[in-house]
This record gives structure tokens, sequence and C-alpha cells, in this order.
């Protein structure tokens, strides 16, 4: 059996009277795409942010690598590998996309308690930031300011920033969100080269790319898994089909 | 010792000082939390008012005339800054709004120094608000009660109108969660309006009230401004519980502090080691204690925003 | 970007600072020296406020208190015949980071209305602390006995020396505060300013960073409040008062926020300012305000900012 990198177990979160997440268990193993689909409301974000550190959980344990991580802050699992990116595209505007992607970098470098160097000319900080770039495709865009980039631009910007660091599973919040088919289909393109090789739970709106990228697909709705299987179980799934898929016309 | 008599009266005082920081902490905690805006012009109304209220006293004998008139004043003013000056900066960074509000000060401190000249206006007090009421065998003066009666009534007043009226209703709504009352259908500017102006006014009527007692000079405002401000990081923004239960706090142990800190101070230390610490000590203490409150909780003590 | 513009500018003030020794002396107007040491000496103060509001979006209302404190260690020390200012500078600069380390540790907690709140009470708290020690002056201050000597290396009695010692402390501060946004630390500093939550994300605990920041900047201003003891040969509580932070923050924006040398041109600025309005009235504020509240509502970028197109970042 392939080891599970992320195991989440009976994460519950509510807002208030609202249930975001119910009960949730998930567990994403090594090496694979797992995607998170549903209705919008069906708290994905909020299982994002409650991964990623930037939300409490009110019970529940995550574990990374078999880590209890449930009450480490956002910096400390961010630096155990666990890179995330956001749907609301959150990049540091007046920086330049090599800056951006350097800052990203020097995170993971470690050394950040340095004054005197300046850091834009460190070769240890460009040129990994360069090479992520070029993964992501915006190589040409080095210089540019994050604020002039287009909206697929920046959205790439977004995941190179979260390769920078190098992480051990990356945590997509709906990459293609707002994305024309051009530029999904390229964005596709850029997770289909990371496919195999890094770890990444994906929340997808879009279901072509998410039949596309997965290996395996959990359906959550009302913050409840409903199911969980590849994307040929998820297709024939009588449940999944009533619940999301049949009237996909609301879901996008 | 400490006696008894002195202890009481401290007391009073620092319930009366401390209905005083309520009257200017309930509009502008208001202010802060509703439209997330930094006011620091605050204080000027309050020693705007005070000075209204000083010079119509002075004209007309009347002190009583003094402190209604300053307040229909003030209001208008209040309005008329709020509409001119601090609109165009609700969608501007704090940074813009410091700076524009403190220009204001300085405009009308320098309008003050210009107008009434740099001494400062001593108030007199008319003849039925002299002399004591005696509680207890302990003097009590009677301009004290008053002042702590208005200050109560007017808490009163705040309270029914922000738990009973649907105005109220919105204001606390805006201080909560401002995009759920504008989602609503509600024009939150005009909320504001009114919320500037009743703030202004109370602070008019805060500066009114303090002539007598404290100085009515040009420093005023910007003195008890901050010690406001001490009541609202206390009290948490936009509460106005908050501010009620933070000004009470602030006013009993200002007053504490520099009436019985050197006595206390006297039982561990030398003479004079305590004389030297105790003003010392005095004057930083409700800072020390805001410092203590944002420790253990940095929104306050009843924070009012909720996302 | 006018980069050329800005260097030039630069350039040209600093040359300037750097004959009015002459000037000053040849028209025998030494008030001149004295407003240009004054304007130095606040420009480092505003250098050092920049660092943390310019670069690290941290708006502190509480700046003048770093000055005070660098300022009173030295009058304090002087008082107890301890002049040497091998001594007393260095003290300086290591007790305003002491108190920053405290102030910044209690404010950072927090974010915009109440950062900005509680920088400008615990300052407060240092003004008052400043009235009630009797010993030293209270309310009315304490001349300087002594300036703070550094024999047998210069004698900063000579006011021209002074002068000269002040223009190169002032460059270099310039110059270390260059290093600093530049480097590894300031990349981070300014990442948190721009995008706080984003910084989290990607590895960085930012408090830490913002709060060595706020100690830098602290002890920065220290060390201004060094100089302006001696440039004035008085220390009192009013260099401590909040109107002073104010100042601070207004030379730091009217020089354009966030840019390198923007806090020395927007301090020279400022003074000039205060010494021809105050020429023309002595309500000189009745203009400045107003102008203040103008330069918000319209004029954007500050003065440096006129000259070239950088863009900044508000709020």
């Amino acid at each position: 059996m392939v080891r599970s990198l992320l195991e989440v177990c009976s994460l519950r979160k509510t807002f208030g009277g609202v249930v975001a997440t119910d009960n949730l268990n998930l567990s994403v193993e090594q090496g694979t795409i797992h995607a998170i689909i549903g209705p919008n409301g069906a708290g994905k974000t909020t299982l994002i942010s409650q991964l990623s550190g930037l939300l409490e959980s009110d019970s529940g344990k995550i574990y990374f690598d078999g880590m209890d991580i449930s009450n480490l802050s956002t910096p400390d699992r961010a630096r155990l590998g666990l890179a995330r990116t956001f749907q609301i595209t959150s990049v540091f505007q007046e920086f330049t996309a090599l800056e951006n992607v350097a800052l990203a970098v020097q995170a993971h470098d470690g050394h950040s308690f340095r004054f005197w160097r300046p850091a834009r000319s460190e070769i240890q900080l460009t040129q990994p930031a360069q090479k992520t770039l070029k993964t992501v495709g915006l190589d040409d865009r080095v210089d540019t300011p994050a604020r002039l980039l287009s909206h697929g631009e920046r959205r790439q910007l977004e995941i190179s920033m979260a390769l920078a660091t190098k992480p051990r599973m990356l945590l997509l919040d709906e990459p293609m969100a707002g994305m024309g088919a051009e530029e999904s289909r390229r964005m596709v393109n850029i997770l289909l080269k990371l496919k195999g090789k890094q770890t990444i739970l994906l929340i997808e709106h879009d279901m072509d790319a998410v039949f596309a990228l997965a290996d395996k697909i959990t359906v959550l709705v009302y913050g409840r898994e409903i199911a969980t299987g590849s994307p040929k179980e998820i297709r024939a799934d009588e449940e999944v089909r009533s619940a999301y898929l049949g009237d996909e016309a609301d879901v996008t | 010792m400490i006696d008894a008599t002195l202890l009481f009266e401290q007391l009073f005082n620092g319930l009366q000082f401390g209905l005083l920081l309520f009257l200017l902490a309930a509009g502008l905690t208001l202010v802060f939390g509703i439209m997330d805006m930094m006011n620091l012009a605050h204080g000027s109304l309050y020693m705007l008012g005070a000075y209204v209220a000083a010079q119509v006293t002075l004209w007309t004998g009347s002190f009583v005339l003094g402190v209604f008139l300053s307040l229909p004043v003030i209001l208008f003013l209040g309005i008329v800054l709020e509409a001119g000056v601090l609109r165009p900066l609700y969608a501007r960074g704090h940074l813009d709004q410091v700076l524009a509000t403190f220009g204001m000060i300085l405009f009308f401190n320098e309008f003050v120094r210009l107008v009434w000249g740099p001494d400062g206006i001593e108030v007199p007090l008319p003849e039925f608000l002299q002399g004591n009421v005696s509680l207890f065998g302990i003097p009590l003066p009677n301009y004290r009660l008053v002042v702590i009666g208005m200050g109560l009534l007017v808490a009163l007043l705040i309270y029914l109108l922000v738990t009973k009226t649907r105005t109220g209703m919105l204001i606390r709504a805006g201080a909560s969660n401002r995009e759920m009352v504008e989602a609503l259908g509600v024009d939150i500017n005009r909320v504001f309006t009114l919320v500037f102006g009743l703030g202004a006014a109370l602070a008019a009527l805060a500066g009114a009230l303090a002539g007598p007692i404290l100085a009515v000079t040009i420093g005023m405002g910007e003195h008890i401004l901050i010690q406001v401000l001490v009541v609202i990081v206390i009290g948490g923004i936009g509460s106005i519980r908050g501010a009620f239960v933070g000004a009470m706090l602030i006013g009993i142990i200002d007053i504490f502090g520099r009436s019985f800190l050197d006595t206390f101070f006297k039982f561990f230390l030398p003479v004079n080691a305590a004389e030297t610490a105790a003003p010392a000590v005095a004057s930083m203490l409700i800072y020390i204690l805001m410092a203590g409150v944002l420790f253990f909780r940095p929104q306050g003590l009843f924070p009012a925003k909720t996302g | 970007m006018g980069n050329k513009t800005q260097i030039s500018i630069v350039v040209f003030v600093f040359l300037g600072l750097a004959i009015i020794p002459l000037v000053a002396q040849m028209t025998d107007t030494p008030f001149y020296l004295d407003l240009a040491r004054r304007m130095m000496i606040l420009s480092i103060g505003a250098l050092s406020l920049n660092l943390i509001m310019g670069y690290g979006g941290l708006i502190s209302f509480g700046h003048a208190a770093y000055i005070g404190v660098g300022a009173y260690t030295v009058g304090i020390c002087a008082e107890h015949d301890l002049v040497s200012g091998f001594i007393q500078w260095p003290l300086a600069i290591i007790l305003s980071g002491l108190f920053a380390v405290v102030f910044g540790a209690i404010s950072l907690r927090t974010r915009g209305v109440y950062f900005i709140m509680i920088t400008l009470a615990l300052a407060q708290m240092m003004y008052f602390l400043g009235v009630s020690l009797d010993r030293y002056g209270g309310d009315d201050g304490l001349p300087l006995i002594e300036r703070s000597s550094f024999e047998p290396l210069i004698d900063i009695t000579n006011n021209i020396v002074l002068y000269y010692l002040i223009f190169f402390a002032l460059l270099f501060s310039l110059f270390l505060s260059k290093r600093l946004v530049n480097s590894r630390f300031g990349m981070v500093l300014q990442g948190a300013r721009s995008n706080e939550t984003r910084m989290k994300a990607i590895g960085f605990p930012t408090f830490g960073y913002q709060l060595t920041a706020f100690v830098i900047a602290g002890m920065m201003a220290g060390f201004a409040g060094a100089l302006l003891a001696n440039h004035t040969d008085f220390i009192n509580p009013d260099m401590m008062h909040w109107t002073r932070s104010g100042d601070l923050i207004i030379m730091v924006l009217l020089g354009g926020m966030g840019s390198l040398a923007g806090p020395v041109v927007g301090a020279l600025a400022f003074l000039l300012l205060e010494e021809l309005l105050s020429g023309v009235t002595e309500y000189w504020q009745l203009i400045f305000g107003p102008f203040l509240i103008l330069a918000v509502l319209f004029a954007r970028g500050g003065l440096l900012g006129f000259f070239s197109a950088k863009e900044r970042e508000n709020g």
C-alpha cells in the first residue's frame, strides 16, 4: 500500500451554527493528485485553511507524514512542507514576479535574519526562483511587477511561489478560478507536469480539469464527505450524480 | 494609613472622571468600530465644546445655557467635518486618516489660541452648583454629583438607543460586521454621520462639564484623548459596554494611583524612594493596565468585531 | 522610474548640507547652522520611522519616545558626571532598543487602528514619565551640563565639529537603511507589509521580523535622541510628546513613504516649512493644519514621489 502523506481524522469546524467541516476523514497518498469537489458552500476553502493553519479547527486531528500538526502555526506547517495557494490571488503586488518567487525561495532557505547583503543579487535566491518561474511558464515575465500581470499569470505566479518553497505537498485552492478556457488549459498543463512528482490536494470547480488531473476524488457536500474514489468510480457513483454532477449548471 | 473618608471621596472622583471619559469614548469607539476609521480630532471637539460653553457662560452668566448651547454648535461642526473632510477618507488607509485628523488638531488648537489666547479660561460655577452635600458625614461637591448624574443619565440613554431602537441595532451591526449591514441595503454612511454627530455632541458635553473642574486650556483635548484611546483599547473597539467598563476602570485607577500610590509604596519602600517613585508610576499606571489587558486579550475586554 | 531624478535631488541636498557651515560662517548666520543640524537629526529619526512605517507598513504613532529615551540617557548620564560619549551613546542606543523590545512586543500583537493607538499611548506614557521625573527637571526639562565627550578623538563642543559629526551620522544612517531594506531581512519586512497572510503561508513567522525591525528603528531613533540632546544642550519631556511623533510621520510622508531618502527630504521640507510659516504668522499651524489635510486629500506619494512615479502602498 502507498504511504499516505496527509491524514485528516474527524476534522470539524463550525461558524456560528453552520457546519463547514463535518467530521471529515481524508487521506492523501504520496505522489498523487487528490481532488476535492463539491458545490459552493461545501466547505472546501475552509478545509484548506484548516489544513494550512489559517483557521483553527474545533476538533479533530491533522497528521502530516505521521506527525500531528493540528496545533502548529501556519508558518510552521509551511516549513514542514505544506504549501498552499489562495482562491483569491494572493501575491506581493508591488514586487516583481522574480522577487515574489525569490521571497518564497528565501522562506525555504531559512536564513532571513541577514541584514546587509542585497537579496536581489543573491544567486542562491534568484536562480531557483527563475527556474520555478520557468516551470510555470512565466520566464518571460520575470521583471514585471505582479500587479501588472494578467489574472492568469498571477495565478501561475501563485503556484510558482508555492513550488519555490520546495513543498512536500501542495494545497491548491481553485487554481483555475476566474480563468478563461485558454488560461485553464495552460494551468492544467502546468499541473500535469507536476503529476507523479508532487503530492497535490486540489480544490477545483472545473470538472474537465479535475478529471484530467486527479488520481483520486473526494466529494464534499455541506462539509461532509459523500464519496471518495477514482475518477471513474466517482463518475459512476449514483449519489454523487444526484447531489452534484447532475446539476453541473450551477456548479460554477 | 488610608482613611475611609478619603478613600470614599477619591472613589467618587474616580467615578466622575470615568464618566467623563465614557462620554468621549462612547462616540469614538463607534467611529473606530463602524468605519474602521482613525480619528484623532475627537479631542478637539471636546476642547471646542469646553471653550464654547465657557464663552457663553461668560457672556450670559448662565453656565447651564453654556452647556446646552455648546451641544448643537459642536454637533453641527461635527457633521460638517464628517461630510467635508472625513468621508473621503473612509476608503483610504489609516495613515491618511491619522494625518488629516492630526492636521485638524493643529488647526483647532491654533484657532483657539488665536481667538481665546494662550492662557485658558476659568469657568465660574453658578451659585446653586457650589457647595457640598454631606453623605455619611463625607462632603461631596454638588457639582461633581451633577456631573456623575449627567454621565449616568447619558450612559443610560446610549444604552437604550443602542439596544432598544432600530437605529441602535444598525449601529451595533455596523460595528461588528459592516459588510453585512451594507448588504442589507442600509446606507451605512448615514448611520455613520449620525454616530459621528452624536459622538461630537457627547464630546462637547464632556468638555462643557469638565470646564469648571479641569482647566479650559488648549492642550486639554489631546491630553484626555490619549486616555480615551486607552479606554477604547481596553474595552474593545466598537463596544459601548467595553467603553463603559474601560472608562470606569481607568477613571478610578488613575485617581487612586495619584492619591494612594505613595502611601502604598511606603509599606515596602523607604519614604524617600516611595515619594519619588509614586508619581512616576501613577502616571504610567493606566498604560501598564492597558498593556496587561492586551497581553491576555489583544482585542480588548469586549471585542465587538465578529468577522 | 524617476530614480535618477531622486538620486540627483538627494545628492544636491547632501552637497547643500555639506557647505552650510561655510555659508553660515561667511554670512555670519549661525542660525542656519543650528537649523540644518536640527534638520539632519530629525532626518535620522524620520529614516528610522520609515523602516517600520514605509517598509514594514506598521504605523507607529509613538516614535518620538525612542528619541526621548536616547536624549534622556545622555542627559541623565551627564547629570551624574558620566560624560564619555563612548559610554553614553551606546547606552542610549541599547536602552531605546530595550524599550522598543517591550513596546513592540505589546503593540505588534495587534494591527490597524489598535496598533496606532497602542504605540501612541505607550509613547505618551513615556512623556508622562518624563514629566514626573522631578529629579531630572520634570516638566521643565534639564539643561545638559556638558556635551558628550569624545576625548581624545574629537571635541563636539565645537559647533562645526558637532555639525559634521551629525552630517556623517546621517549619511551612515542612510547607507544603513539602504543595506537593510534591500537585504533578505528587508525583503521579508516588505513582504509582510504587502501581504502578511501570504508571508505566513510561505513559512515566515512575521512577528519576529517585525519586532526586530521595530527594535532596529527604535535604536536608530535613540541614536538621533543622543544627538538631539547634544544639539539642544537640553532635554525635556516635550521631545517625547505625541505631537513630535506626529511630526515624524508627517516628515516621512512629505518625503514619500517607502522611498529610501524620502524621509530626509521630508524632514528638511517640514522644518523649512515650519520656519517659513512661523515667519509669516505666529499662528502658523492655522495654515499648516489645513495644508496637511489638503495634502492628504489631493497629493499622494510625497515630495520625492512628485518626481517619480513610484507606487506607494497605504494602510
